[in-house]
């Protein structure tokens, strides 16, 4: 008895969320009537600015919060939205690991088996997998101040999936973290998702992390939901210019269609720059003289050899980030543009990169979409 | 240093060689604790300032972590009143605790009305209770209220979320998260109700707390010897209890006292 640990795994919770908005007391309005299902088993990352309702839509499904008269939500199709989070079975790890602090680690763990009444040798030996499992099981005894912040969110992990929730939600879970341990425990979250199998909701405002972990990632903002899709979709296709801008960066040079080229002050970028893929289905083109916009990553552009380039531009600055650099380029189009390229120049002493210096760029996927738009 | 000498070690010392100079030498302390009036007197304050500390936590405890929590019009008002006891001597609140139960006061008119006996208490223990909660609760009411802002509310969330129901997130959260609170703010109220003289003097006929006792033998009897004595076993009970709970603590409540 206890020594085996029980490996029940459980069929993962679909979730729906059916017109759910949610009006605060006093009148703001933190979600609009939101629409969303998450699929068994997946991780759906939401993403945005703070602000954008992203946890209040999180609270909401926990249970925490009630959506505005006529919002359901829906666990495996029941109706759940009069039940409180007490009774929904999920787990919940929070930004600032909410570990109770008059506990040790291991009765930390141990509080949802103990509430829902399970015996003790049982307790111990789910405690002590959990705890192996987090690879914190030296930490068993400690006192909760004694640990440092990413052994708390360890703690506050190993708590949550303890009592095997049907749902795991976390809120802005690395927040807190400094950057090497968030990249470090980020991998380990993400292990832990896939081998636990869970439907899991993931909050956060790192649009890095939200792309590493998430099945699919939702963009909020303003209480609203922008675009729902893989990250690769999500990146590439964004829908809409907020989406656009917040997951990464993206250039955009102004122009007049002309030819097979759009006609910028910089030159001429060839249509055929703009994939296929990233013409909207159905949409005829529109003539010469149109006036259209080209968008398109940092990492789309290269330099290229004088008299090569689509465009020529001035740069203005470049900084080395390592793995690669950072040049910003203006003259091409009205705003100033981002190109990165690979670490092996050093902009310090590479005249061709010292502000000022003429620099010629060759786009290589850019879609093209009428001006104002997307 | 200086000051120190001047206005404790000096007081304090010639309080205590006072009390030994009387009639009975050093056994004035001894008298304090074995004679049944003074004893008396001692176990009567000691229970009231008791009995009044629990009250206070459990009143003040709850409405403290309530206003913390929710937010309504009308809020800073309520608390702005609440405090407002913090503002008045100890003689208005015992005035205010005859108004309220005293001969003339509002509930004998109410009993009677009612067509039952006129109730009066304000002369009694339990004025003096009432008095005594009456500025005791708002001292509380800050300290939980400051503490509980301070409570990470996603700490309960963590608990809900884990299937704790009410009772248990009070007794395995929010107690523990609140102790340290509860318990300063808790010896503050019991130092105060142990020394606290205005109300007592303006209801206390025929009670006698302990600083009472110290007036009476000091002026209508003029034993001073005694009144000393008393004094300072009044004082060490009351900074011992300080102690425990700085110690149960860890810090801070005696500076906050």
């Amino acid at each position: 008895m206890g020594g085996q640990p029980e490996r029940r795994t459980q069929t993962p919770l679909a979730i729906r969320v059916e017109g759910c908005a949610r009006t605060f007391p006093d009148g703001v309005r933190a979600l609009d009537r939101v629409d969303l299902d998450i699929r068994a088993g997946e991780t759906l990352a939401l993403l945005g600015p703070s602000g954008c309702g992203k946890t209040t839509l999180l609270r909401l499904i926990a249970g925490l919060d009630h959506p505005d008269p006529g919002g359901r939500i829906l666990f495996d199709g029941e109706d759940v939205t009069a039940l409180p989070i007490e009774r929904r079975r999920v787990g919940m790890v929070f930004q600032s690991y909410a570990l109770f602090p008059n506990m040790s680690v291991a009765a930390n763990v141990a509080y949802g088996l103990k509430i829902q009444g399970m015996a003790p040798d049982m307790r111990r030996a789910r405690v002590t997998e959990m705890l192996e499992m987090m690879r914190i099981a030296p930490l068993a005894d400690r006192a909760i101040d004694q640990l440092s912040g990413g052994q708390r969110q360890r703690v506050a992990l190993a708590r949550a999936i303890a009592p095997r929730p049907r749902l795991l939600l976390l809120d802005e879970p690395l927040t807190a973290l400094d950057a090497k341990l968030r990249d470090a425990l980020r991998v380990e979250i993400d292990q832990l998702l896939r081998a636990l199998g869970t439907t899991a909701l993931y909050v956060t405002h790192d649009q890095a992390e939200a792309m590493a972990l998430g099945d699919r990632v939702v963009v909020m903002t303003h209480g609203r939901i922008a675009q729902i899709g893989t990250p690769y979709e999500i990146y590439h296709r964004p829908a809409g210019r907020f989406v656009a801008d917040f997951v990464g960066l993206m250039n955009r040079i102004r122009g007049t269609l002309s030819g097979d080229g759009v006609r910028c002050p910089g030159g001429i970028v060839p249509l055929a720059a703009a994939g296929p893929s990233h013409r909207p289905a159905g949409a005829r083109r529109p003539g010469d003289g149109a006036p259209v916009e080209i968008q398109f990553r940092p990492e789309d552009a290269v330099v290229a050899a004088p008299g090569q380039g689509h465009v020529r531009g001035t740069v203005t600055a470049s900084f080395f980030l390592g793995d690669r650099v950072r040049i910003l380029v203006e003259g091409v189009g009205t705003t100033p543009l981002t190109v990165e390229t690979g670490g092996r120049i050093d902009p310090l002493t590479d005249a061709t990169l010292a502000a000022g210096a003429p620099i010629e760029l060759r786009i290589q996927s850019a879609p093209l979409a009428p001006e104002g738009e997307a | 240093m200086t000051f120190f000498t001047a206005f404790w070690l000096l007081p304090m010392a010639r309080l205590a060689l006072f009390a030994a100079d009387g009639r009975e030498g050093w056994a004035a302390y001894l008298t304090v604790v074995t004679h049944p009036r003074y004893f008396e007197s001692l176990v009567a304050t000691v229970l009231l300032s008791a009995a009044v500390t629990a009250a206070t936590l459990v009143t003040g405890g709850l409405s403290g972590v309530f206003l913390s929590r929710h937010r309504f019009p009308g809020r800073r008002t309520l608390i702005g009143l609440l405090t407002l006891p913090l503002a008045f001597p100890g003689v208005v609140v015992g005035f205010l605790v005859i108004l309220l139960a005293g001969r003339q006061g509002l509930i004998g008119a109410l009993s009677q009305s009612l067509g039952g006996s006129r109730i009066v208490f304000a002369y009694s223990m339990g004025g003096l209770f009432l008095g005594y909660l009456y500025f005791s609760i708002p001292r509380v009411l800050l300290t939980v209220m400051a503490a509980a802002e301070k409570l990470d509310p996603a700490l309960e969330e963590a608990a809900r979320s884990l299937g704790a129901p009410p009772l248990r997130i009070l007794l395995d959260i929010l107690i523990p998260g609140l102790m340290p609170a509860l318990i300063g703010a808790g010896a503050l109220c019991f130092a105060t109700s142990m020394g606290a003289f205005g109300t007592a003097f303006t209801l206390a006929t025929r009670i006698s707390v302990l600083p009472m006792a110290i007036y009476t033998e000091f002026t209508l009897f003029a034993d001073m010897a005694i009144a000393a004595a008393m004094s300072l076993v009044l004082g060490l009970l009351t900074w011992a209890v300080l102690a425990l709970a700085r110690s149960a603590t860890g810090a801070g409540v005696a500076a906050a006292a």
